[in-house]
């Protein structure tokens, strides 16, 4: 009933291409922000540390991908290896660089997983589809390899593990063990909304259609002097940056130290896969939803099942869990393959005429 | 106002624009070009015609870099083009339709409209991911302009509807505005007026004299309806089994035998 457009009128282009168009979209959007900032004052530590932060990591990295498949259409399952590349990039930085600025390294690996899309995005100028996806496999294969193998990546640690070093950002500790879940929160937060906000300025802009054109038709995209190899390993760049920027927080912001493990296949690729199917393929809002469903589903069966009194085992809940993201891949693939995106905006259309809907 | 011979309508045709001299295609045995030459003037409309399998749209895809003739020249605005890539048509000035639509089918009309004005746009990336400042007042330029072909197109109540649902017509519609928006100095139409009722081949036809005539634009469009390309075209070439059989004016062609050999069957006794 409150949700009504009428009376918003649009006079000049400018107004017409907002991305929230609707007047109380907007000041939902940013009730929201503030809400989110507000999160670190009321939540404990075990939600911000295990639900809240992994969350904004990976909503960071199904942008990217959503990116790279959902906008250029390029299939791509090396998620968790550029992920890796950022978060290695970043302990190289940091580790042989004193007094970096946290931030400019964290941007800089973001850098280095950018370039190594790009190499691993060449390819696909001559395979599509499953192949490609076959090809980037081998991405994310080689490269765990590579910083398991060669110890200067890993600073010849005897443990083989990357640990984040204590960096402050004015004055806050932001990273490394002893740094407050808040400041880390913060940090990742604000990582989250300012790269999704140039996301979403990128694919509403030339670079984007340029994007969804590939992946519409690329024949036609090629007629209207759309040059297939720049726009796909743009998009892989792209893809890949925001990919690496979140391998970096993931280390530095969230797990504090890890091996190579914490990329591999099924723990990120995958998982990133599902969060953007489920998400919505081709929408930056989808990217943030699908991440937040595929991180909350497991603590929900976590604390659901005791609070009614049903006791089930860790076990069970696994199996679960992974029953109820195989339905739900199989439902949004066949029903809905814009994923929650668009259920949302069906949401939206039907709000607009209730409770009047003729 | 340059010289030239001047057509019944009054729009002067220019010079030679582009250049085909004996282009030969072949598909391993099968030749589906074979040593066809003709060429195309500055403002004209050039309309090519055959019976299925005549070679038409292969012609096409050669002037706009799909295919690359094994033998012959094709050269536009006084360059060689026929080792060109389909991008680089597109950077000089080329634009074209397809047979089976080939719209982008996830985005919207304006925004299949606005690609085509992509080689125009120039901000980097860094502009881009802001959207402020010379992004933003670029982007309302174009905007504007492929707002100025979707108002000459009077497609204006779909301009923000997903292209996959809109009917046929309206997506040969959109099509053309995709050109369009490009402002091309070449036109290439692939049979634009395939599968419409006559309404629609109407409006059409206007749409296609109004772009020849407002913008100067050369047309060059593959048709297979006759009574449309004996109408609106200015020369004819005639293609079958991949020979050029005959060009000239409508009326030329109208009257040839070899073309009416082609169309209605020969006797063989």
């Amino acid at each position: 009933m409150f949700y009504r457009e009428a009376g918003q009128f649009k006079t000049t282009y400018q107004d017409d291409q907002a991305v929230f168009p609707v007047l109380q979209d907007k000041a939902a959007v940013f009730l929201l922000i503030l809400v989110a900032y507000a999160v670190p004052f009321v939540a404990d530590e075990y939600w911000l540390q295990a639900i809240f932060i992994q969350f904004l990591v990976f909503a960071l990295m199904a942008i990217g991908l959503n990116i790279l498949m959902g906008y250029a259409g390029q299939v791509s399952l090396g998620t968790g290896a550029f992920a890796a590349v950022g978060a290695y990039a970043c302990y190289k930085l940091t580790t042989n660089i004193e007094g970096m600025n946290i931030i400019v390294a964290i941007l800089l690996s973001g850098g280095c997983a950018a370039a190594v899309g790009v190499v691993f995005g060449l390819p696909s100028l001559r395979i599509k589809g499953f192949y490609l996806a076959v090809a980037t496999l081998a991405a994310q294969f080689f490269i765990l390899w590579l910083f398991n193998k060669v110890g200067w990546f890993y600073n010849n640690n005897p443990s083989g593990t990357i640990t984040a070093p204590p960096r402050e950002l004015f004055g806050v500790l932001i990273t490394g063990p002893s740094a407050s879940p808040e400041a880390r929160y913060i940090v990742c937060l604000t990582f989250l909304i300012v790269f999704a906000w140039f996301a979403k300025n990128l694919v509403r802009g030339r670079i984007g259609r340029n994007w969804m054109a590939i992946r519409d038709m690329d024949i036609a995209a090629e007629i209207i002097g759309i040059r297939p190899l720049q726009t796909k390993l743009l998009a892989f760049a792209i893809s890949s940056f925001y990919c690496g920027v979140a391998g970096a927080l993931m280390i530095f912001c969230w797990l504090g130290s890890a091996e190579t493990e914490a990329f591999d296949l099924v723990n990120v690729s995958f998982r990133v896969l599902f969060m953007i199917i489920i998400g919505g393929l081709g929408s930056i809002g989808g990217s943030i939803m699908g991440a937040a469903f595929i991180i909350l589903v497991p603590i929900f069966l976590t604390n659901f099942p005791p609070m009614v009194g049903l006791d089930i085992s860790t076990a069970l809940q696994k199996h679960l869990e992974e029953i109820i993201f195989g339905v739900m891949i199989v439902f949004f693939l066949i029903v809905e393959p814009e994923g929650f995106a668009r259920l949302w905006q069906i949401l939206r259309e039907k709000l607009r005429k209730w409770p009047f809907p003729y | 106002m340059p010289d030239g011979p001047q057509t019944p309508t009054g729009r002067v045709i220019g010079d030679v624009i582009m250049k085909v001299e004996n282009v030969s295609l072949s598909f391993g045995g099968v030749r589906a070009l074979d040593n066809v030459s003709f060429d195309v003037r500055e403002h004209e409309i050039l309309a090519i015609i055959g019976p299925n399998g005549a070679g038409k749209s292969s012609m096409l895809n050669c002037i706009n870099g799909f295919y690359h003739p094994q033998e012959g020249a094709i050269t536009y605005k006084g360059k060689r083009r026929d080792t060109a890539k389909p991008y680089e048509a597109a950077e000089e000035g080329i634009a074209r339709t397809f047979q089976n639509i080939a719209l982008f089918k996830g985005m919207s009309t304006l925004d299949n409209i606005m690609t085509g004005r992509g080689l125009k746009m120039k901000r980097n990336l860094f502009w881009q991911a802001l959207y402020y400042g010379p992004a933003l007042k670029e982007e309302l330029e174009h905007r504007a302009k492929a707002e100025e072909v979707i108002d000459f197109l009077e497609i204006e109540a779909i301009r923000k509807t997903p292209v996959g649902r809109l009917p046929y017509g309206l997506q040969k519609r959109v099509e053309l505005g995709r050109a369009l928006a490009a402002e091309p100095d070449l036109l290439l139409l692939d049979e634009p007026m395939a599968g419409m009722n006559h309404e629609e081949k109407e409006d059409m036809v206007r749409y296609i004299l109004d772009v020849n005539d407002e913008y100067g634009t050369t047309i060059v469009l593959i048709e297979h309806d006759m009574s449309v390309v004996m109408d609106i075209s200015d020369r004819v070439v005639v293609l079958d089994y991949g020979k050029k059989l005959a060009a000239g004016t409508p009326d030329e062609v109208k009257r040839n035998q070899d073309v009416i050999d082609a169309y209605l069957g020969v006797s063989h006794d």
